[in-house]
């Protein structure tokens, strides 16, 4: 039982239960916030990989098709799945980035105000669109994003691609495209790391307390 | 980002450079919002804000009104002429019966210096000053300040020559306190009568003539010379200003790299600025319009965030 705490069972399946509530009576102190991996470099490369091929698939080829990368990390998880795309068939894949935070539902009601990043979208009209993200938590921010779309376009299609599926929806949503899925608990944090901002390739899961 | 700019935009002289750095850089964003097919965002949806303009304007007013609308909010536009302020009611009262009404935010323009900061530490809402008498405006320091940037893409050390009627203006002060701030290198040229007296206090250098401005910066921001100004005798004629201080292209010819022209608006083509400046290569002054909406649009979102630290009556900064 005690060994199921911070050791990958299966990859990334955990359980989500702290282990004191399970046995009221005996003391566990807090867990100090750890660090598991859910995927590797290797592991990752191979995620995207195949999510590449099944973007290709769902969308029935390269054309008319838009990836736009949710500002910051859906924007180079894009980039990454259109460089896959674009050496299997030979295309060029149209690029786009999304900034929601105007789009945001929770905008009245947080403190400092969150930095606004740079959108930029090609033509949407008649486009089969692919919204690439790297989490899928609460289904907020792919909500603000499909609003921000309708705001530039009308696509004849709008697929969802997230490189990992944590659980904990609040609104009905749910991805098409999924590379990897987790049950993280509520206190739990999913980070995706990226070379080109956080210098290594990485999916962790942050224990919370 | 914890940075915040509390509760009221009253002038850039209380915000720190790192305020102002979060001002610009926020609008750089904002200014693709006006080139989307649909040039709004739902960043302020539900919020109220009232337009109080004591004081004619058409760029400024409409600017702001761009960037309400581009963010959803909700806009009423209040001229002093055309409402009980001119059946006598005072400025607090005015703006409290508005308040009443279930307000967010008020921008303000009125020919008393410091009424923006007077309304800020009585009302409840945000207060954006668009412009008090002789003291600041502090967007338009902003959207110049952006446009600066956008060109010369960095502040600090930057050249910055301010011309025309510095005493009696509000868009010179708040270029010389944002720009200084950002370590940019300010100078004031213009005629004696026309210059504060105390003005070199302010971290500026003074250069008596044009030709010498046109030597020294790498953009001249020619103020509007306002024509009231020669009634009160500062001034012997408006002719005579165009000869000794009007930009032309013979003199902007002699400039010994390529100078940025700006000018707030409304221009007098002919007195402080020649038209072929105006409409030469070196005018950014449609971009810096562009800009005013970009700058605005930032200010209200930042200031539209998070409870108001009001117990000392707010005031800008933190």
């Amino acid at each position: 039982m005690l060994r199921a705490r911070g050791r990958c069972i299966d990859g990334y399946r955990f359980a989500t239960t702290p282990l004191a509530t399970s046995n009221p009576t005996r003391y566990l102190p807090p867990p100090m916030p750890t660090r598991i991996p859910l995927l590797d470099e290797h592991a990752l490369a191979r995620t995207l990989a195949r999510m590449a091929t099944e973007i290709v698939e769902r969308a029935q080829g390269t054309d008319r098709l838009v990836l736009v990368g949710i500002q910051r990390r859906g924007v180079e998880l894009a980039v990454r799945l259109k460089r896959l795309i674009d050496r299997t068939q030979e295309s060029d894949v149209a690029l786009g980035k999304l900034d929601i935070t105007l789009y945001r539902d929770d905008l009245q009601t947080i403190g400092p105000r969150p930095v606004v990043g740079e959108t930029s979208l090609p033509d949407l009209d008649g486009k089969t669109v692919v919204i690439v993200d790297d989490v899928l938590y609460t289904g907020r921010t792919v909500r603000a994003a499909l609003d921000e779309c309708a705001d530039f376009g009308r696509p004849r299609r709008i697929l969802l691609c997230v490189l990992i599926d944590r659980g904990g929806r609040e609104l009905p949503i749910q991805a098409d495209i999924v590379g990897t899925s987790a049950t993280a608990g509520l206190g739990d944090r999913v980070d995706v790391l990226v070379s080109e901002l956080d210098q290594r390739d990485a999916v962790e899961l942050v224990r919370g307390t | 980002m914890t940075a915040s700019l509390g509760k009221d935009l009253v002038g850039l002289e209380p915000l720190s450079a790192a305020q102002l750095r979060l001002i610009l850089d926020t609008a750089e964003p904002f200014k693709e919002v006006s080139e989307r097919p649909i040039k709004k965002v739902p960043a302020l949806r539900g919020k109220t804000i009232v337009n109080l303009f004591f004081e004619a304007s058409t760029r400024t007013r409409i600017s702001f009104e761009f960037a309400e609308k581009r963010l959803s909010a909700d806009t009423v536009n209040v001229a002093a002429d055309s409402s009980s302020v001119s059946k006598g009611e005072t400025l607090v009262d005015t703006a409290r019966n508005l308040e009443a009404m279930r307000i967010d935010m008020v921008v303000i323009r009125h020919g008393a210096s410091g009424a923006a900061q007077f309304l800020g530490q009585r009302i409840r809402s945000n207060v954006i000053n668009a412009g008090d008498g002789k003291h600041e405006h502090p967007t338009q320091g902003l959207l110049d300040m952006l446009t600066l940037r956008d060109r010369f893409k960095r502040l600090e050390g930057l050249k910055v020559a301010i011309c025309g009627d510095i005493l009696h203006s509000r868009v010179a002060r708040s270029n010389i306190w944002g720009l200084t701030k950002l370590g940019a290198e300010v100078a004031v040229c213009g005629p004696a009568t026309l210059l504060p007296r105390n003005v070199a206090e302010l971290g500026v250098t003074i250069l008596p003539r044009i030709e010498d401005a046109i030597q020294w910066a790498d953009a001249l921001n020619v103020l509007r010379l306002q024509l009231e100004r020669m009634q009160a005798g500062f001034l012997p004629s408006l002719r005579e200003y165009n000869r000794v201080f009007g930009l032309t292209n013979d003199r902007l010819a002699k400039a010994p790299k390529d100078l940025l022209i700006l000018h707030p608006g409304p221009m007098n083509r002919g007195v402080e600025i020649d038209s072929d400046v105006a409409d030469g290569p070196h005018s950014v002054i449609l971009p810096q319009v562009t800009n005013g909406v970009a700058v605005r649009m930032a200010v209200l979102y930042l200031l539209a965030g998070g409870s108001p630290d009001w117990a000392h009556g707010g005031g800008g900064g933190e």
